[in-house]
């Protein structure tokens, strides 16, 4: 392959990623294989009806969660969403501990206690993924707080969908981060729809008008490159670690499948054309692997075999949570205080 | 309730000084953000202006404003935010001016803070202490007078506090303040001024003690926070007529000690329980049920219940006064209970 160490030194990259080793760049696009082929197989679970309830996939996004976390040192903190998967992968869960999580397994990350919605790792600065929509937005302000109280340069980062606009606690807590110049970044993950309706049906006037009217700077990043997110996410992290408050990251993004698992019959809401168009035109995977190919930093094979790689690490992982021990009964009355 | 007319005992052993209930909370919060860095306090006008019922005056001067921090008027944002400042490290303490506010925090309360340990397989911990207020009869109408510890009560994963003397509520405050669980504790706004004795060396009150505010006989009043007061009242009247009202105080509606007020029921055989939350699927109805569940073949009549009138609390003197428990309708039911209504 091409020497990995070789930084992909081009004029088109934004200014904060010229010096990522293609190796880094080789392992995102590693890490949004793992993802999609993580949420294959969580579709596929569900309608072999192995899974018992349901999920929501991260296919399409993957850039996202992605650029986000490869900003961030191990001991970041994140907030995540209902549409978690990909923001735990790429903070450093495991696959095998997320399907035995998914499955209600003993070794699941919440002991099978919170499920696809709950994920929580702390081990890698995962603070949890969250059922209620904005419901972390305090959550990941709060963690921001106690590092700047605890004297650390740590970073909260917050995703949340667009969806959460909807949310007031997301204002307050915005308020009280910009007085307070706390280190937490905003990211909104706009795939332009609420559950089944479309964004702009719910949200009035400019999303970027709200993070301004707290004095937080925003942007507008195209949620599709990685390269874009990546950078974005360096100059929001680096300004939070300098001490200068919190900013709000709007990428635009999309997902391929639907609000769930079992939202197959979309077409009241969205049409096919405009998947298509998206997964043709603006699939994260491939704007990077073309990339990379065009630009003489690695060869196709090498694609090849990243997924490849993504896909046995997922095939063994969903075999070992399969074969794995549910939780004793026992366990149930377990942990509910501390 | 009216200004309490009932001295309680002092607490065993030690030197005891005279303070207010406000001064007691003021000491624990002092105490405990002294011992350990990582208490800090939030909410509300909380630094200079000491909270509008003055309870914290004086923290922020030996604190600083990095430690006492006041907040915009945003209940559900900064208790969010305490909840993630406690899973990461900190120990915060949060001022919900008035308990009718809990419901801006609802969510953060109830589906983020008190699920947390839980989902995460006991991995993350929510040491969060948040201290509100419960009460009527300060004649301010039906969002400042609501007692509301009972739906808190009802949530796995919270615990839940509510002192009726200065000398439970310093004990307690610091308990709940070293505790790893979100703890709502409930003061009463109009108690603030009760005095009481409370020794001048270190202490705490583990949760799920009840104590015996009175000792008796012949009829059981298990009362909570201000209605202990109210209780002692009535077992003073009852005590003229030769009725001997023993009154206990759970202290802590979860955890609950169960086998005090059982023990107390099945000695007495007769049960009043009084509470100031709404009587409708209150804390009187949980208490009542889980004494005649437990003391059923002990009792000698069934057990009653006294709590707020079901209606919002109301504003006119004339109409707020009739909501709320009070000593004359506490010694009726007890004596009714006793065979001499
Ligand atoms: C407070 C709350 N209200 C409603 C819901 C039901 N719900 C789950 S996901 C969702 C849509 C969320 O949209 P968005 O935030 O844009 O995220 P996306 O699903 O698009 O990733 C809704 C309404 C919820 N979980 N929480």
């Amino acid at each position: 392959m091409t020497n990995p160490t070789a930084t992909a030194n081009l004029t088109e990259l934004p200014e904060e990623v010229r010096d990522v080793p293609v190796a880094e760049w080789l392992r995102m696009y590693r890490l949004m294989a793992t993802i999609r082929a993580f949420e294959e197989q969580v579709n596929e679970l569900y309608v072999t009806r192995r899974m018992p309830g349901l999920a929501h996939l991260y296919i399409g996004e993957e850039a996202v969660a992605v650029g986000v976390c490869a900003a961030l040192r191990p001991e970041d903190y994140i907030t995540s969403t209902h549409r978690g998967h990909g923001h735990c992968l790429a903070k450093g869960a495991r696959v095998d501990r997320m399907f035995c999580e998914l499955l209600g397994k003993a070794e699941g990350y919440c002991r099978g206690k919170g499920g696809s919605m709950h994920i929580a790792d702390p081990d890698s600065g995962n603070l949890g993924a969250n059922a209620i929509v904005g419901g972390s937005a305090g959550i990941a302000t709060g963690a921001a707080l106690s590092a700047k109280m605890r004297g650390t340069d740590q970073v909260a980062v917050c995703f949340f969908g667009e969806g959460a606009l909807g949310q007031g606690l997301l204002y307050e807590v915005m308020n009280m981060a910009s007085l307070w110049r706390l280190p937490v970044v905003y990211v909104c993950e706009n795939n332009l729809y609420n559950e089944y309706t479309h964004y702009r049906e719910t949200t009035a006037g400019d999303i970027l008008a709200r993070p301004q009217a707290f004095g937080i700077p925003g942007e507008e990043v195209d949620g599709q490159d990685v390269r874009q997110v990546l950078a974005a996410a360096r100059r929001a992290v680096a300004r939070a670690r300098r001490g200068e408050g919190p900013t709000f990251l709007l990428c635009n993004t999309y997902r391929y499948f639907g609000h769930h698992v079992g939202d197959v019959d979309r077409s009241y809401y969205r049409s096919k054309e405009e998947e298509e168009a998206w997964k043709r035109q603006r699939d994260p995977l491939k704007i990077l692997r073309e990339w990379m190919i065009a630009a003489g930093l690695a060869r196709a094979d090498e694609f090849e075999v990243a997924e490849r790689a993504a896909r046995e690490e997922v095939a063994q992982g969903v075999a070992y949570a399969l074969a794995a021990p549910y939780p004793d009964p026992s366990e149930v009355t377990e942990h509910v205080y501390a | 309730m009216s200004t309490p007319s009932v001295a309680l005992h002092a607490p065993a052993g030690g030197t005891t000084r005279e303070i207010t209930l406000a001064q007691a909370i003021r000491e624990a919060l002092a105490e405990e953000m002294r011992r350990d860095e990582r208490v800090f306090l939030l909410g509300e006008d909380v630094a200079e202006a000491g909270t509008p019922f003055k309870v914290l005056s004086g923290l922020v001067q030996e604190f600083g404003p990095q430690r006492v921090v006041d907040t915009p008027i945003s209940e559900a944002g900064f208790v969010g935010i305490a909840v993630g400042a406690a899973m990461t490290g900190m120990r915060p303490v949060v001022d919900i001016m008035f308990g009718d506010f809990l419901t801006l925090a609802m969510d953060q309360i109830v589906n983020q803070a008190a699920k947390v340990h839980y989902m995460s397989g006991g991995k993350l911990r929510v040491p969060l202490v948040i201290r509100t207020t419960l009460g009527a009869t300060r004649r301010s109408a039906a969002q400042h007078s609501q007692s509301l510890h009972a739906w808190f009560s009802h949530i796995p994963g919270l615990k839940v506090a509510l002192p009726s003397t200065p000398y439970d509520a310093k004990g307690l405050l610091k308990t709940a303040i070293r505790d790893d669980n979100p703890v709502l504790f409930f003061e009463d706004k109009m108690m603030y001024q009760v005095k009481g004795p409370v020794p001048e060396e270190e202490y705490t009150i583990p949760f799920g003690v009840a104590d015996v505010k009175r000792p008796g006989q012949d009829v059981t009043l298990v009362a909570t926070s201000s209605m202990v007061y109210v209780a002692l009242e009535a077992a003073q009247l009852l005590e003229q007529e030769g009725i001997q009202a023993e009154v206990v105080d759970p202290r802590t509606t979860f955890p609950l000690d169960v086998e005090t007020l059982v023990r107390s029921a099945r000695k007495t055989g007769r049960v009043v329980v009084v509470d100031e939350g709404h009587r409708r699927y209150g804390v009187t109805a949980e208490l009542a049920a889980v004494i005649a569940e437990e003391a059923f073949y002990d009792l000698e009549a069934p057990v009653r219940r006294v709590g707020a009138m079901d209606v919002p609390v109301p504003f006119s003197p004339v109409l707020e006064d009739q909501t709320v428990p009070t000593p004359q309708q506490v010694a009726a039911v007890a004596r009714e209970l006793c065979g001499r209504g």
